[in-house]
């Protein structure tokens, strides 16, 4: 039962990781209906240039503005160079010139900033906390905490600005109805920069607490990959799907990574390790065969 | 005034419903099949025939086994290397256990199989569509490579499911030559583009593109959504299955899981959206492009960094690489969202009044 509980607190620590990154796909889906599938790329970017910055000599508390500050002016650039350009076209094709968006960026950031893999040190140990390994034997990591803390600020913070700023509401407005919000004198493309800019922040926040982790490398990109299965059971446009979503993920992830290998073992014999790449995804589709729009996703009418 | 309709009269059913209506169009796809079936074999070389003609061949048809689905019928599909995966494992397996089954069973057979694995990762798209059901693809990627990994018994025990496939005979030939080999696909590839192109103007491929364009329209007017999206799903998947047993039997030879990753699946679908999204001309066009692009670059950049006098590594010329496809990506779906197959529509409307535009 403890060995039970531990694992399923660090899969839902590890969750809230997933969720960090799930929250920026969320920002801009609400905002302008593009699935941006660069994402992850984003989080590989934001990750290095923070490490890049470090290399040049900038300390860690100068390297975050700077590259929060190359993440904003990339994201408006985006919206500018791409995505005002593919306005009215349909939104697969808007998702697939984010799959351009991404490989541009996996091909652009490693030549400017190198590609070999690269620890960044947070000043967070990654050890066991002692208090509770004492008190109840059970191994919970202060990174992971430190990080699920960061994350649940983050949503925070975001879920208020969405709330009560001005520029929240313009958001929310213009997630709702493009035309209506530009008709009440909503400048569009501002709104749509600042999305771009504030889902930069967010891959910038997700790019360093997965790159002090793992290490500053391309598998970072991947991370898109874990979020998407998130999105799914949370919604495509839900701030609090993208949090459920991912704590369902993170847990039912490493019990089942713990507990299936061994039955399907005893059932066909060999080795059944790495069931992490799949099992979030068929999960996710039983989730679809539920409810299709996800858990917390507005239900939507089709007219013809 | 080259390619003028003009005075083309038809006067049967018989000649209007030809899949190719006007006789330039004839003369032109005549002209390249003898081409490509009677003068490429002798001219071209070893390293033509097995490091670019062949490859060309084999991913056009996965790239219009995607675009039936994709460009059709609207579905958007981001696990096409698995069903080509699904090709490869099953052609060897059928190989390696029915004995002395002809290659172009194995290969039918290596596509139904696909087929049959493609309709049960088809069933989600009945009730849920656009970006859902492309993340629901992904399942399918990622679940299947993990399977012909994990389970020894598709790779017949082998070490980390790398297979190495058997000789490819038929009626007791061996097709042994690159030179052979390119003749074989060839064929198979004229033959399934040729049902290709029959099947997207039938009211098949027509149901597939009323259900692309809106499907709840289409199911209005009377268009079952179920059989038409799972028949999609099948005929994608056997395209795929196909083209994914002659990557393993013809070009490469010997392949892993890992192979068949979510890059190939990238790779193929941008060879549509880059040759043009729902047409069977644009699949090879995409192909082509995607496949030659990296092999220019492999021979410009270093040339231009010589004559620049710039330092390049090889990893500088990948990231290029990638750079570059991102780029491409983008600039086509802003410039020519139908891609190359678009230009050359709008090449051919300008040949039909040259020299005299009005």
């Amino acid at each position: 039962m403890r060995f039970f509980l531990e694992v399923l607190i660090s899969g839902l620590l590890s969750g809230v990781m997933y969720s960090l990154v799930a929250l920026g796909f969320v920002l801009i889906y609400k905002a302008s209906g593009v699935f941006n599938f660069a994402q992850g790329a984003m989080v590989y970017l934001a990750a290095l240039s923070v490490v890049g910055c470090m290399e040049k000599g900038a300390p860690l508390w100068l390297a975050i503005p700077l590259a929060l500050g190359i993440m904003t002016l990339f994201g408006i650039a985006t919206e500018k160079f791409v995505l005002r350009k593919l306005v009215n076209q349909p939104p697969i094709a808007l998702f697939m010139a984010t799959i351009g968006l991404a490989f541009f960026i996996e091909g652009l950031a490693p030549m400017v900033f190198g590609s070999d893999p690269r620890a960044l040190d947070l000043g967070i140990v990654d050890e066991p906390i002692e208090a509770i390994l004492n008190r109840w034997g059970m191994v919970i990591s202060r990174f992971d905490l430190v990080a699920a803390g960061i994350a649940a600020l983050l949503v925070t913070v975001l879920a208020l600005f969405f709330q009560y700023t001005r520029i929240g509401r313009a958001l929310r407005a213009v997630a709702d109805d493009h035309q209506a919000a530009l008709s009440i004198g909503i400048p569009l493309q501002h709104i749509w920069a600042i999305v771009w800019g504030v889902a930069g922040f967010v891959a910038l926040v997700a790019g360093m607490l997965w790159g002090a982790r793992n290490g500053v490398q391309f598998a970072l990109t991947f991370t898109a990959l874990k979020a998407l299965p998130v999105l799914i059971i949370g919604g495509f446009t839900s701030v609090p799907g993208a949090i459920v979503g991912g704590l369902i993920i993170g847990a039912s992830e490493k019990l089942a990574e713990i507990y299936l290998p061994p039955l399907m073992e005893s059932a066909f014999g060999g080795n059944f390790g790495g069931i992490e790449g799949w099992f979030p995804y068929v999960l996710a589709l039983l989730f679809l065969l539920i409810r299709p729009e996800g858990l917390f996703g507005e239900k939507h009418i089709d007219r013809v | 005034m080259f390619y003028r309709e003009a005075g083309q009269f038809k006067s049967s059913y018989a000649a209007d419903q030809q899949l190719f209506p006007i006789r330039q169009d004839r003369i032109g796809v005549l002209l390249l099949l003898a081409i490509a079936f009677l003068v490429v074999p002798f001219v071209a070389g070893e390293y033509w025939f097995s490091a670019i003609l062949i490859p060309f061949l084999i991913f056009s048809l996965a790239a219009l086994g995607l675009n039936l689905l994709t460009g059709y019928a609207g579905q958007l599909s981001l696990g096409s290397a698995a069903f080509m995966a699904v090709g490869a494992y099953a052609a060897y397996n059928f190989e390696l256990r029915v004995d002395g089954l002809p290659i172009l069973f194995s290969f039918a057979l290596a596509g139904l199989t696909a087929a049959g694995v493609g309709i049960l990762f088809g069933l989600p798209s009945l009730w849920i569509k656009g970006f859902y059901l492309a993340v629901a693809t992904l399942a399918a990627q990622f679940f299947i490579v993990w399977c012909l990994t994990k389970f020894p018994w598709f790779s017949n025990h082998s070490s980390s499911g790398v297979i190495s496939t058997q000789k490819v005979t038929l009626f007791g030939y061996a097709f042994t030559s690159p030179r052979e080999k390119y003749l074989l696909v060839l064929t198979i590839v004229t033959v399934l583009a040729l049902a290709a192109k029959n099947l997207v103007r039938s009211s098949t491929g027509r149901a597939w593109m009323a259900v692309r364009d809106m499907d709840v329209a289409a199911s209005v007017i009377g268009i079952r959504l179920m059989p038409t999206k799972l028949l999609a799903f099948a005929v994608s998947s056997f395209y795929c299955g196909v083209a994914g047993a002659l990557y393993a039997f013809c070009y490469l030879g010997s392949v892993e899981p890992d192979g068949f990753s979510l890059d190939l699946s990238f790779r193929v679908l941008f060879m549509i959206i880059i040759g043009g999204m729902g047409s069977i001309l644009g699949s090879f066009l995409g192909a082509a492009f995607i496949l030659l692009l990296p092999i220019f670059l492999d021979i410009a950049l270093p040339w231009l960094a010589g004559a620049l006098g710039l330092p390049f590594s090889n990893a500088t010329v990948s990231h290029i690489q990638i750079l570059l496809f991102g780029t491409l990506i983008m600039f086509f779906l802003i410039v020519e969202p139908h891609g190359l197959a678009r230009l050359w529509q709008i090449a051919k409307e300008k040949l039909r009044l040259w020299p005299f535009p009005h």
